[in-house]
């Protein structure tokens, strides 16, 4: 089976890299799964957001929050480009938690409400 | 004698200065490769988000965006300075003022009105010691760049060009930075960041067809989005560069120093000797000519 190649790159280091299934992303409109033969997309994602990619491998489900950025489909090849991504598994929970409360008691801003949550989800913290 | 303790002092001084510079150019050399992976990290990012935007740019002749527009009626400039916050890197930073001093005198030529802003706290001492003015400043992330502080210049930036002329606006972006090309070599660069200049370029076959993208929700969402990450991610390559470029000259810097101290070091030891062997041949000939002295008057 043809299987995509994933790059998840933020402007300081190459989050992940490698071969995938599926490609879960989040855009403004709503939740896109990308397969193997996916048309050309370059899409907007969703601030505050969580990017799943299943390795190719069999391993377990990538999961990454991802802040302001956008993704492109070409041919197989799936880049995700963030401007603040990290994968769950390095997500300090205890951090994002605070980042919650601390803009829950903000108030107005949602994006860093989003972005916080985000994290906690894709910790897996948090359903 | 006062002159060999004189000399002996001076040695210890000039022997513990050589110690701090050698150390400075240690951590300057640790910190060069540092530097130069933290270049090599943002590469692919740098390199996607290029792509993206060649692609966007080339199905969608004649599109639309400010930050892509020559705005003529803008007389002022803006001249982003990288420099770095501390000193003891050689010619680093006066190299690049001057670069943009320059920078600045042709704008004038022109008949524009440059405005500075400045990255690093050697460009702002250079500025208010000579009480020029100057928009906007950042310091405390020269010798090691993070991508925020990229964004908060290059949002500042794009603010301004957004801006039209009467509101204080910007009608285009030079940024004078330094370019590190080999440790030996660095370069001071001046460029043109905005607007962004579309050039037509014949695509070889061995790079294929550019993808035909369908958007996202639409193309001037995607182009909203990716202008001004290009810019911030271009601030942000220029930022490491110039980064890894102050740890080179820095550390060469201290290299010649050291040297130099090294040098002095090896002249004051043989001054020392030379000291040392002249009291020592006095002493030598006081106390001979002595003895022939007591020898001669006992001899009487």
């Amino acid at each position: 089976m043809a299987t995509l190649k994933v790059g998840l790159v933020s402007p300081e280091r190459e989050i992940w890299t490698g071969e995938a299934k599926m490609v879960v992303a989040q855009t403004i409109e709503g939740q896109l799964g990308i397969l193997p033969g996916h048309a050309p997309v370059l899409g907007v994602l969703l601030d505050g957001s969580v990017v799943k990619i299943e390795p190719a491998d069999g391993g377990d489900w990538i999961t990454a929050a991802v802040g302001s950025g956008f993704f492109s489909i070409a041919g197989d090849e799936v880049s995700v480009l963030a401007e603040q991504a990290e994968l769950g598994t390095e997500v300090d929970v205890e951090d994002a938690r605070e980042a919650l409360q601390a803009a829950l008691s903000a108030g107005d801003d949602s994006t860093a409400e989003r972005r916080a949550r985000a994290r906690l989800r894709a910790a897996g913290a948090e359903g | 004698m006062a002159q060999l303790r004189q000399l002996r002092q001076q040695i210890r001084s000039v022997a513990s200065t050589a110690k701090i510079t050698r150390a400075q150019e240690m951590i300057a050399t640790s910190r060069i490769v540092k530097a130069q992976q933290a270049v090599a990290a943002s590469k692919p990012y740098a390199d996607q988000i290029t792509a993206a935007l060649t692609a966007l740019v080339s199905h969608h002749v004649g599109i639309d965006h400010p930050l892509l527009n020559e705005q003529p009626e803008d007389k002022r400039s803006a001249v982003l300075v990288i420099t770095s916050d501390r000193g003891f890197c050689g010619g680093y930073n006066a190299n690049v003022i001057r670069e943009a001093e320059a920078l600045i005198a042709r704008l004038r030529e022109k008949g524009r009105e440059p405005v500075p802003y400045l990255v690093g706290n050697k460009a702002v001492t250079w500025y208010s010691f000579r009480d020029r003015e100057f928009a906007d400043s950042w310091k405390g992330f020269s010798d090691r760049p993070d991508f925020a502080s990229a964004e908060r210049v290059g949002r500042r930036l794009t603010e301004d060009f957004l801006k039209t002329d009467e509101q204080g606006g910007v009608g285009e972006i030079h940024v004078v930075y330094t370019e590190f090309q080999t440790m030996l070599s660095q370069v001071v660069q001046v460029r043109r960041l905005v607007p962004l200049e579309i050039s037509e370029a014949e695509r070889s076959e061995a790079q294929g067809v550019l993808p035909a993208y369908e958007f996202e929700p639409t193309a001037q969402a995607a182009l909203d989005l990716l202008l001004p990450n290009y810019i911030e991610s271009r601030i942000f390559h220029m930022m490491l560069q110039s980064a890894a470029s102050e740890h080179a000259a820095r550390r060469r810097a201290m290299k010649s120093a050291t040297d130099n101290a090294n040098d002095l070091i090896g002249v004051y030891t043989r001054q020392m000797n030379q000291v040392r062997q002249a009291a020592i041949t006095q002493e030598i000939s006081e106390i001979v000519g002595g003895a022939d002295a007591l020898a001669d008057s006992g001899g009487e």
